[in-house]
């Protein structure tokens, strides 16, 4: 459905865009993730004919975005960074108005515009003012005027930005409902809302792509082993060497906290939390608690932008998971 | 056509849920107002004397008052559109960029003519519905008037002031493409505006080439022959093409913005 090949932008010296080439097939949700000003915008830009390129192809449903500009408008929804709304219309009013630059026959309108109300759940305030509407309640609109002509593509550029989490939640629902019928690419620099919406994963940094492959492909593929932590009472010293004497432990890190726990991270080639448990427990320490550590997109995507600075990527990552642990909570209060 | 229906429809809805509109409009009928009803004293007070003038040397009075109150009217509005179209235009584009809309229009299967085409009816349209309730002054006068309304003045003279309008509604249009703020295109539309008006002038009395070349550039210089009732082809192609040369050069913009675009 979308063919990029060797795309190339640049602004005078500079290149926001260093030969990128991926394909996206009908019906997928594709993510493009990277830090902020890897490129993202100006790709999608180029998707969408906003921006020409200054190299390379780019097809969307087998037109290029820039000879045939529109016939690829007429196919894709397009939500920028910053939703394009006017303030002083009302939702209903700005969608029929979408529709109709769309191009979408007189006699569908009114009903595309409701599905379109429906489906990104704005229909209860049709009639009020955009601009009395919330942040949220104006990025859905966003979304609506993203696929009120029912487009078979669909560009979302930082959908959940500005949005508190329950709204994130909402809208990432509302894009993995929309996928089938619709080809997606969503931009972000959020990597679970990556993991949790799309089938497949562009990483780009600095203009170029970093990997490309299924969200699952990519954490099993970087994950080597597995990792286990564990907190427990005792003495540090004691608790690494009895740890690191079962068969299988790569290596043990031990962190002692000023409350007396001690927090141990275990690298090993195969599942042995079992065997970590037991030898624990007999060696006479309290086991508090043991949990098998999955490496993340973050992880993945530290590993991968950010080779050269290997210390200061060890350090971050403490930090990122402490902050993971904090953000796994809220989703599974959430979900409850 | 549909695309310039449906971006023109938006934008006239635009100018009338804005306050700005209604307070232009409103400031440009107490104006007109005001000095049409001190025009209609003074040149009352002017045909009377004319009348006793006429009465003791004989013969009839020499003066047709009611077409000095349209060629007066019309000269003088003509002079506050100079100062009030600024306020018209300023939003047109540079609001559309600051909030990202443009981007939407230019990524919709609609051309950048559809779009320009569009709003520039569309402030057209403001503009017939701010100028309009005047012709409500000359109705009333009309009534009273003693000879006749020159009926045929009136609507020529309207014909110059609408396509002085279009003119300045093209040029300022065009000014607003060039920027997101809109308070810096009512500035340079303002500025710009006011030297169309002071070249004419430069251009009076001086016989040189150089004042014929700035009288013939002026805008309001060609509105007089309107004025007075005289349908002047050269001035009305002058006016088309000033509006013609506002368009284009919008349209050149909003292509050239897409080269440009950082």
């Amino acid at each position: 459905m979308i063919e990029v090949e060797h795309l190339v932008k640049s602004y005078g010296q500079a290149r926001a865009v260093n030969d990128i080439s991926f394909k996206v097939e009908k019906g997928e949700i594709l993510g493009f993730l990277g830090p902020n000003g890897a490129g993202k915008t100006t790709t999608m830009r180029i998707l969408t004919g906003y921006l020409p390129a200054t190299g390379g192809t780019a097809r969307i449903a087998g037109f290029d975005v820039f000879e045939q500009s529109m016939e690829v408008r007429k196919r894709i929804g397009y939500l920028p960074e910053t939703p394009p709304l006017y303030p002083d219309m009302t939702v209903s009013a700005y969608l029929t108005f979408v529709a109709q630059i769309k191009g979408v026959p007189v006699a569908e309108i009114p009903n595309r515009v409701a599905e379109a109300m429906k489906l990104a759940t704005v229909a209860e305030r049709k009639d009020e003012l955009i601009k009395r509407l919330s942040r949220g309640y104006k990025q859905r609109v966003g979304i609506a005027q993203a696929i009120v002509h029912n487009p078979d593509v669909i560009i979302l550029d930082e959908p959940t930005v500005g949005l508190d989490p329950n709204q994130i939640k909402e809208v990432r629902g509302l894009i993995k409902s929309l996928a089938g019928q619709h080809t997606i690419i969503l931009s972000t620099h959020i990597l679970p809302e990556v993991e949790v919406t799309c089938d497949r994963v562009v990483i780009i940094n600095k203009g170029r792509i970093a990997a490309v492959d299924t969200t699952q492909n990519l954490t099993t593929q970087l994950k080597g082993g597995e990792r286990v932590r564990l907190q427990a009472n005792g003495s540090a010293e004691g608790l690494r060497s009895s740890i690191a004497s079962i068969e299988g432990v790569r290596s043990v890190e031990v962190k002692s906290g000023a409350d007396g726990l001690v927090t141990a991270d275990i690298e090993s080639g195969a599942d042995l939390r079992a065997q970590i448990a037991a030898r624990v427990v007999s060696g006479g320490f309290d086991l508090l608690e043991l949990r098998a550590v999955t490496l993340t997109l973050e992880d993945i995507f530290m590993q991968l932008t950010t080779e050269e600075k290997a210390e200061a990527k060890a350090e971050a990552k403490v930090e990122e998971e402490a902050e993971e642990e904090v953000e796994e909570k809220a989703e599974e209060a959430a979900a409850t | 056509m549909r695309g310039i229906l449906a971006i023109f429809r938006r934008e006239l809805g635009s100018y009338f849920v804005s306050p700005i509109a209604y307070v232009v409009t409103g400031f440009f009928l107490f104006l007109t107002g005001y000095y049409f009803t001190s025009l209609l004293t003074s040149v009352i007070e002017y045909s009377m004397r004319a009348q006793m003038q006429a009465m003791q040397m004989g013969g009839p009075p020499s003066i047709d008052a009611p077409a000095l109150v349209i060629r007066n009217f019309s000269g003088f509005a003509t002079t506050i559109l100079l100062f009030l179209v600024p306020m018209l235009t300023m939003g047109v584009y540079a609001e559309e960029r600051k909030r990202g809309t443009m981007e939407m229009l230019m990524t919709s299967p609609i051309t950048e003519l559809q779009i320009v085409l569009g709003k520039f009816f569309a402030s057209l349209t403001m503009f017939v519905a701010m100028l309009a309730p005047t012709i409500l002054y000359h109705l009333i006068v009309s009534q009273y008037s003693e000879p006749a309304l020159p009926w045929k003045i009136l609507w020529v003279g309207y014909l110059g002031v609408l396509l002085l309008g279009a003119s300045l509604l093209a040029l300022g249009s065009f000014i607003s493409s060039l920027t997101e703020n809109q308070i810096v295109a009512a500035i340079v539309t303002f500025v710009i505006f006011l030297m169309l008006w002071l070249i004419d002038f430069g251009g009076r009395g001086a016989g040189t080439t150089m004042a014929e070349i700035m009288k013939y550039l002026s805008l309001l210089q060609h509105n007089e022959s309107f004025a007075q009732g005289v349908i002047d082809t050269s001035s009305i192609i002058f006016y088309l093409s000033v509006v013609s040369l506002g368009l284009f050069l919008t349209l050149r913009n909003l292509d050239s913005m897409r080269w440009r675009r950082a």
